[in-house]
């Protein structure tokens, strides 16, 4: 016997809470939640995550709309009847009961014997490296180890979603790289389907296989690590996913998908992800820009930060300023100079104009 | 994987009550029985007699025939037996079952009483019934929670709460309850004050009472004396603000402070809870009256003329702060060591001085607990009745006149209902000012993270005039106490000093004969009676208050404002009014309970149950509420949360409630002195008899015993409860070195 996953799919259709009478927390998301993924909530502060995450446990619940959790309805089960463990960010472990106990709660209630609720447990605890601790109390117990316990407890349930809600933001930062690379490693040995709330976006880069951006109560864009930051549906998950230089430019033509765009004097071809012609604005990493190129933006670098593995440079052009980085360190730019940037060929990508312009 | 409650077809909660609800409807007697448990009434007739027939047995006899439809409340829900709990059938037939027997339970009750129809319009319609009936009994109160928990399972199945039907039948039990005990006999009071002589109604009755100048005259103002209810305002703020200060100073010292004696004053602060109402007043009399020792002491040496200073506000004043400022120690003590020491902790490391944290965290944090407190003191100052009886002189007080009202030559019940309403505008006006002061903000402390820090000392400054305080307070009580001693074992106070324990031996002496023990002292009666009462009438109140807490604080549903507000309603009334209504309420079919030891039992429950309501608030609203959200997602439903993580953690406001309880019921005289009756005389009320017929000695010589009893029972419950172990690093707090 040894812990393994029931894991299984979330679903969200048309799914709204309003508490009280006009605050909207989510409104009219819809979601898919793959079996056996690790899949971020991330976004700004009151977006609505927590109140997501709350309505998948059941201690919220939808206002509109149905939640599926496997091949059922859950929509109107309280959290008792939910198979869906939690791990809070106060950990809430219980203080009047040992690591054991806080471990073995949720057995109890599951229907397993004394003797099975006990090799679980001792299960649990080894999973997250805390054989032995079993007989202290929270409070004898560091945060992250308070933290793995509270981890061990919502795991040994094998429950069907594993919840959790910032469960980093009470740790130093190297332990928070630490416990969230355990959280992943056991995340996928189990194959455990994983809802992750987090406002930290390198964590959520880090740790997931599906991001989910949300902002004023509604979904920006669902996609994997890799697609939020190549290829941002807007200029808010551009911003908020990494750094981007956000330049306005102009669409002149397009043909089979492909733009040709100018700024200033500058052109460049890129994919046109169904733009018009007519303006629009190009979302640049500072990874992706060439200092230094041929043909390019005119820009005056005004200063140049040395970060030891790269340089940090603020450019200055008509429509404002750019950051850029470089790998060349021997050779830095020196502040003053006038240069032309170009664009990496893959990279940039456009965006629809800025809507509040 | 997790069994789904709502895919079950078997229902054990629901099995439980139709099973309980056929038991009540055929097998226990129906209506009362006198000493239901000696359990006479099984060979005298049973189950075939009038007297101690089951409803169904009546019935079948062709007796009280208006009991058969709630024959079809019990019918209805076996339909439900093996269905789901989605099914909308299911609720459907509970909510019926429930609705139907309750419903009809309770009409027919009302309608029929022990003079056939009740209302003169039943008679007109059906003509003379020819039948009576008497008060309900066990059979009757097992179908009523069988009919009224099958209606809460049928709400809990629709999707009320989630479907929680632990909640919602804690919300309908409370909310029945609550009713009945309280709601229903303070209408039935009320109604009092409109009806005339000759028993009309009329509004001008009511309003002559209410504007009489005894009431409102502001005399005082110029010289003469003021109304009744001025003089109670005065006095219960005075109290109020006395009892919250000094109890707060006691947490301190107990909590913050290396005082070395700490336990010492635990236990001194304890005293006064648990000494019977106007023994103080007795014991300040022996100390302050005219031929008081400390009175005497200083006419023999000063020359100073004895006077009657001591009766009227300060005597009363003096009485009422030593007798409840352990209340607000009690109160306090939680509510200061739930502070959580890493909001102290942090407020220091943010270069706060000592004298700064506890300015603007610790006190800040306090508040709720001090905000109960005072509202604690007003209302016991404002019900309290025996200091004022003993020490009043010409400070008349609300709740002394609504005894007069009642006991006096006037027996005006009129009277005692308009003051009755004085008395709770003032204690509702209070409840409200404190919901405005506390105002919405979180005084949430105890986290779900493992709390390591150790409390901090109180600054210097604080600490010294604090230490002096309690220490004043402290040698004073220690002096009333060794006064009542000293009262018990003298042949006559004042008169004759020499020392005798003849007070005792009347009331206690046993003597040990070939049958047993014989218990042939005085008191042996009453004191028994007692016991037994306050031990059945504690766990009770504790249990309903901490349930209701529980609701208040972790539970939304509509209608939860009137819910907290009825339930508090009960505590703003003073014992002397609880009393008389419920002899109004209570000594006429459907529930007839004057002269039994129950109805003592519920006037206590429903006495003291907001103690326990408060001390839960206070405690659980400093829990934090993601302990219950894990537990609910770990699988544990409410009942287990409850069970497993808010009581263990709720220790402390449990034993309060039940040292409360218990004390209470053994000390509270205002309601008893109206319930008793010759077969359940409380002890109380017996020394009330004695003081009456000037038996000093053996009057203080019975509360002495009392408060004895009372402190060991006291250690006792301390001990079965233990304390919680929340996992401080230290329980210790800091030293100052
Ligand atoms: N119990 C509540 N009553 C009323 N409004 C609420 C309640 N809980 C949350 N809200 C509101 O709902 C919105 C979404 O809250 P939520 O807690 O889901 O945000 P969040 O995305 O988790 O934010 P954060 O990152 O700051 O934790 C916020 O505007 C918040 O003010
Ligand atoms: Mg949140």
């Amino acid at each position: 016997m040894s812990i393994n996953s029931k894991a299984a799919p979330v679903s969200f259709r048309n799914v709204t809470k309003v508490y009280g009478t006009d605050v909207v927390a989510v409104d009219d998301i819809n979601l898919e939640i793959e079996a056996g993924k690790l899949v971020t909530l991330l976004g700004p502060s009151g977006c609505g995550k927590t109140t997501t995450l709350r309505m998948i446990a059941g201690l919220e619940m939808a206002t509109k709309g149905s939640i599926h959790i496997g091949d059922r309805d859950v929509t109107l089960l309280p959290a008792t009847d939910r198979d869906v463990s939690m791990v809070f960010q106060s950990y809430a472990l219980f203080p009047h009961m040992s690591v054991m106990e806080n471990v073995s709660y949720g057995l109890g209630f599951s229907g397993f014997d004394k003797s099975e609720t006990k090799d679980r447990a001792a299960q649990g605890l080894d999973l997250v490296g805390l054989r032995g601790y079993g007989d202290r109390l929270p409070s004898e117990l560091s945060g992250g180890q308070q933290q793995r316990v509270a981890v061990a407890r919502a795991l040994v349930l094998e429950p069907q979603v594993l919840l959790f809600d910032e469960p980093l933001s009470n740790l130093d930062a190297k332990l928070r790289r630490q416990v969230r690379e355990e959280i992943r490693d056991i995340q996928q040995n189990l194959g455990l389907t994983v809802v992750y709330v987090t406002h930290d976006q390198e964590e959520a880069l880090a740790v997931s296989d599906e991001i989910v951006v949300m902002r004023n109560a509604s979904i920006a864009q669902i996609g994997s690590p890799r697609d939020l930051y190549d290829a941002p549906a807007d200029r808010f998950v551009a911003d908020f996913i990494g750094e981007a230089n956000i330049i306005p430019c102009e669409i002149t033509s397009v043909s089979k998908d492909v733009a040709t765009i100018k700024i200033d004097a500058f052109t460049h071809k890129l994919p046109a992800r169904g733009l018009p012609v007519g303006p629009a604005a190009l979302a640049v990493r500072p990874t992706r820009l060439k200092l230094g190129a041929k043909t390019g933006m005119k820009m005056t670098l005004q200063k140049a930060t040395y970060v030891g593995s790269r340089m940090e440079y603020t450019l200055k052009a008509g429509f404002g300023e750019v950051f850029a980085v470089s790998e060349d360190v021997d050779t830095p730019l020196e502040p003053g100079a006038d240069i032309m940037v170009g664009l990496d060929a893959i990279g940039p990508v456009l965006l629809p104009p800025d809507q509040s312009h | 994987m997790r069994t789904l409650t709502t895919e079950q077809t078997t229902h054990p909660v629901l099995i439980f009550w139709i099973i309980a609800g056929w038991v009540g409807f055929f097998l226990l007697p129906w209506y009362g029985v006198e000493d239901f448990f000696t359990f006479e009434w099984l060979i005298d007739g049973y189950p075939f007699d009038e007297d101690y027939a089951p409803a169904a047995f009546l019935i079948g006899q062709g007796e009280k025939l208006w009991l058969t439809p709630m024959f079809l409340g019990l019918l209805l829900p076996l339909l439900a037996l093996g269905r789901r709990k989605t099914d909308p059938i299911y609720a459907k037939l509970l909510i019926a079952a429930g609705a139907i027997g309750f419903g009809w339970l309770i009409l027919q009750g009302f309608t029929i009483g022990i003079r056939g129809w009740n209302f003169e319009w039943a008679k007109a319609l059906f003509g003379e019934l020819g039948d009576r009936q008497f008060g309900m009994g066990y059979g009757a109160l097992i179908c009523a929670s069988a009919f009224l928990f099958l209606f809460t399972q049928g709400i809990a199945a629709r999707g009320a709460i989630n479907g929680d039907v632990f909640v919602v039948s804690a919300i309908g039990g409370v909310v029945v309850i609550v009713t009945a005990f309280v709601f229903f006999p303070i209408a039935k009071m009320l109604t009092a004050a409109f009806i005339t002589e000759d028993g009309g109604y009329s509004a001008g009755v009511f309003a002559s009472k209410f504007f009489d100048d005894r009431l409102w005259g502001l005399g005082c103002l110029s010289g003469g004396r003021c109304g009744v209810a001025w003089n109670s305002l005065f006095l219960a703020v005075l109290v109020g603000l006395i009892t919250t200060v000094l109890g707060l100073i006691f947490a301190l010292v107990v909590t913050r402070s290396g005082f070395r004696y700490k336990r010492a004053l635990r236990a001194l602060t304890v005293l006064p809870i648990i000494t019977p109402p106007f023994v103080i007043g007795l014991a300040l009399i022996l100390l302050f009256g005219l031929s008081g020792s400390v009175t005497v002491f200083f006419s023999d040496m000063f020359g100073i003329q004895p006077t009657r200073w001591l009766y009227g506000l300060p005597g009363i004043l003096i009485a009422q702060t030593l007798a409840f400022t352990p209340i607000a120690f009690l109160v306090l003590i939680g509510v200061v060591e739930g502070v959580s020491p890493s909001m102290e902790e942090a407020a220091q490391t943010l270069r706060a001085s000592k004298w700064q944290v506890f300015k603007t965290v610790s006190l800040p944090l306090m508040r709720p607990g001090l905000a109960n407190a005072f509202l604690l003191g007003f209302i016991e100052s404002m019900a309290d009745f025996g200091n004022p009886l003993v020490l009043g002189g010409n400070y008349d007080v609300l709740s002394t006149e609504i005894f007069f009202a009642i006991v006096g030559a006037q027996y005006d019940q009129g009277k005692a209902a308009v003051l009755a309403m004085v008395l709770l505008c003032f204690t509702l006006g209070a409840f409200y000012a404190q919901r405005f002061w506390l105002g919405k903000k979180s005084y949430t402390t105890v986290s779900g993270k493992g709390d390591s820090g150790v409390h901090p000392h109180m600054p210097r400054a604080l600490s010294i005039p604090v230490l002096a305080m309690a220490m004043i307070w402290a040698a004073f009580t220690m002096v009333v106490y060794v006064m009542i001693f000293y009262g018990s074992v003298v042949e006559l106070w004042g008169v004759n000093n020499t020392l005798t324990l003849k007070h005792y031996v009347t009331a206690f002496s046993f003597r040990i004969e070939d049958s047993g023990i014989r218990w042939s002292g005085a008191a042996w009666d009453s004191f028994w009676t007692t016991l037994k009462i306050a031990a059945i009438a504690a766990p009770l109140t504790a249990i309903v208050g901490l349930i209701t807490a529980y609701l208040l604080t972790r539970q939304t549903f509509a209608g939860k404002n009137a819910f907290e507000f009825g339930t508090m309603l009960s505590f703003a009334i003073p014992g002397t009014v609880i009393g008389v209504s419920y002899i109004l309420a209570f000594n006429v079919p459907p529930v007839e309970i004057t002269g039994t030891g129950i109805i003592l039992v519920v006037s206590f429950i429903f006495r003291n149950m907001p103690v326990g309501v408060r001390a839960g608030i206070a405690s659980m609203s400093q829990l934090d509420k993601s302990l219950d959200e894990s537990s609910l997602t770990l699988g544990a439903n409410s009942w287990q949360t409850f069970r497993r993580i808010i009581l263990p953690l709720l220790r402390p406001a449990i034993l309060a409630a039940l040292v409360y309880s218990f004390v209470r019921a053994m000390t509270a005289i205002s309601a008893v002195i109206f319930l008793v009756s010759a077969e359940y005389d409380m002890a109380t009320s017996y020394i009330i008899g004695r003081v009456e017929n000037n038996d000093y000695g053996l009057a203080i010589a019975y509360s002495t015993t009392l408060i004895f009893v009372m402190l060991s029972v006291v250690a006792l419950m301390q001990f079965i409860v233990g304390r919680t172990e929340i996992g401080r690093r230290m329980t210790q707090s800091r030293t100052n070195t």
